[in-house]
């Protein structure tokens, strides 16, 4: 399958500290894509990397097989669709006034929208189940509905791949698995490249085509789930004790902590 | 068009209209009323026919009244349209046009102007603008460079700057003494008293074009207020637009300050109260700051000629005492 964006020997640093170290991937089309690692392993690097935002140190970001850097802004916005991780909770926007902002890169100057782009804006909200709140200001929802409009900002993009910066964390679970069925959908039904940051390794094992850990700016693992969740890359990835089995509620693995009291781990 | 962009555009055109009346209101009040009354159809006599037939009442409106109406006008588009922008530019709610020390640069050149003996204009404008020029290129220097105008960057430095600014201007004043004092004080408290048509019209030339350029950068706004990285991501060049935005209002509002000193609130309380009442779209703000503050401030001046008994007093005391309290207002009702 071809890539939807490939990845060749790509180093980034902040001023003096290397943050990812020689990166080769590649994501390919309609793929849900997850990159999982430990607190400062250069996880959200990688995802602004990936949306252009941050400027490379050297190696090569492929979209299409176009280098990142020959793309303009806009055209690059009418591609990739980015979902920051940071939560805008005072905006003072209403839902639909934010996701039909997702429509900036086909409007001119002023944005004035057109009829299609509010039919665009309209299936968004209705596609991440929005349509009850889309009157609604942003600030007035809960942190589930408000990361569902961020989403459904970026489907009204149109992109071809749409990057997530951590979109399940501080959610509860109903609402974790509302966002990663949100995602699951985008891939199927639209045929989006989705690739993600998360914490949460065993919700990562449930949805991911593929996983990507990182450690260090380094790639520790990549591949499919079977091949990444593993006890022995894991518990070296993450520095501590833990084992992974079949997941009862489904054919994925689980990944199970262990307290670092042994006694405690054997007589539970 | 949609229903929403019909909407968009309804709103725009029934709050600018609303304003403009407003504003066109205000400025006839503004012209009839002072030390001595007169009709409203003596204003229209003298401005739009041939005079009212009475050289002292044309002069009185010609080259007093309509200037200052003027001058306070543009002074209030100016201020509040600088809040507004930087409002957006910094996303805190506390910013003004003064708050990167710009208005502190022009009140040192202004206050060197005045003790070299320098004229009012155009003298003293001429120092007050380049003190704030000054200002301006030290603050984009010490915030940009590598990471080219980062918000706190320019606000940490905006707030030093303006301390800096202080600190010389009180030193200026230790060391002046005689009528020169009392000079330095009354352009520190914002004074209309010196306007001049030309130098009105100068400043029209100058500030028209910024507003125009506001307004076109006006839905960028609005996207910076989701987050540089989300708004780059919608192909917004963050970097361009801020800094462009960042040069077009602190030149407006140094060239403002050089005409009329410093006058505070203007820029925080008209976009505050007309975010309360059309809501958070900068298309339809922009126009809306341009008329209502220039509305407010011919108000202010208004009452700062004819308040007293005896001569009149700074503009800027006016715009305090009023924007002070109705500023604490909307902030308890928007925490409601």
């Amino acid at each position: 399958m071809s890539p939807a964006i490939r990845i060749h020997r790509l180093h980034c640093a902040y001023p003096q500290t290397p943050v990812l170290r020689d990166l080769t991937f590649q994501v390919d089309r309609g793929e849900l894509f997850i990159i999982i690692g430990p607190n400062g392993s250069g996880k959200t690097t990688l995802i602004k990397a990936l949306a252009g935002l941050l400027s490379i140190s050297s190696g090569e970001i492929f979209f299409k097989e176009r280098s990142l850097k020959h793309y303009k802004q806009k055209d690059l916005a009418r591609n990739i669709a980015y979902v920051a991780q940071a939560d805008i909770a005072d905006s003072p926007f209403t839902v639909q006034e934010m996701v039909l902002m997702g429509r900036t890169p086909y409007l001119g100057i002023l944005g004035l929208d057109s009829r299609a782009d509010l039919e665009i804006a309209r299936q968004a909200i209705a596609f991440t189940g929005l349509s009850h709140l889309a009157g609604r200001r942003l600030s007035s929802l809960s942190g589930g509905e408000r990361q569902r409009a961020y989403i459904a900002r970026a489907i009204c993009q149109h992109p071809e791949l749409i990057l997530l910066d951590e979109p399940t964390a501080a959610l509860d679970l109903s609402h974790q698995i509302r966002i990663m069925d949100l995602m699951e959908r985008m891939k199927t039904a639209q045929g989006t490249s989705v690739v993600m940051v998360s914490h949460d390794i065993n919700l990562a094992a449930m949805y991911a085509d593929r996983l990507l850990l990182l450690v260090d700016g380094r790639m520790a693992a990549c591949g499919p789930p079977s091949q990444v969740i593993d006890e022995r890359i894991l518990s070296q990835a993450y520095d501590c004790g833990l084992l992974v089995d079949s997941s009862p509620a489904g054919p994925w693995l689980r990944v199970n902590l262990m307290r670092n009291d042994p006694e405690q781990n054997a007589e539970t | 068009m949609t229903p929403r962009a019909s909407s968009l555009f309804v709103k725009m055109t029934v709050v600018s209209l609303v304003l403009l009346l407003l504003l066109v209101a205000v400025m006839a009040a503004g012209l009839a009323m002072g030390s001595s009354g007169t009709r409203l159809d003596s204003i229209w006599t003298s401005l739009f026919a041939n005079g009212t037939g009475h050289a002292m009442e044309d002069a009185i409106i010609w080259r007093i009244r309509f200037p200052r109406v003027l001058l306070a006008a543009l002074v209030g588009a100016a201020l509040s349209l600088g809040g507004l922008v930087f409002q957006a530019l910094l996303k805190n709610p506390l910013a003004e046009p003064y708050i990167l020390g710009i208005s502190g640069g022009a009140a040192i050149g202004a206050i060197i102007g005045i003790i070299l003996g320098l004229s009012r204009i155009p003298g003293v404008s001429l120092t007050a603008f380049a003190g704030s020029l000054v200002t301006l290129v030290l603050i984009i220097f010490i915030s940009s460079g590598r990471a080219v105008v980062v918000k706190d960057a320019l606000l940490l430095s905006g707030v030093m700057v303006n301390a800096f600014c202080t600190a010389v201007i009180m030193f200026l004043l230790s060391i002046t003494q005689d009528n020169r004092l009392h000079n330095i004080i009354f352009w520190l408290m914002g004074d209309l008293s010196a306007s001049q048509i030309q130098h009105v019209g100068m400043l029209a030339v100058i500030l028209l074009p910024c507003f125009i350029a506001i307004f076109i950068y006006s839905n960028r706004m609005n996207l910076l207020l989701l987050g540089s990285d989300m708004a780059t991501s919608m192909g917004v060049p963050v970097r361009r637009v801020t800094l462009v935005l960042l040069v077009i209002t602190s030149l407006m509002i140094s060239v403002t300050v050089s005409q009329c000193g410093l006058i505070g609130f203007v820029g925080l309380v008209i976009p505050h109260l007309l975010r309360l009442l059309c809501g958070p779209d900068h298309r339809i703000l922009v126009p809306g700051c341009v008329l209502g503050g220039g509305a407010y401030m011919v108000v202010c001046d208004l009452l700062a000629r004819v308040l007293p008994p005896q001569g009149e007093m700074p503009g800027g005391v006016i715009t305090a005492m009023i924007g002070a309290p109705l500023f604490i207002f909307l902030l308890r009702r928007s925490k409601g």
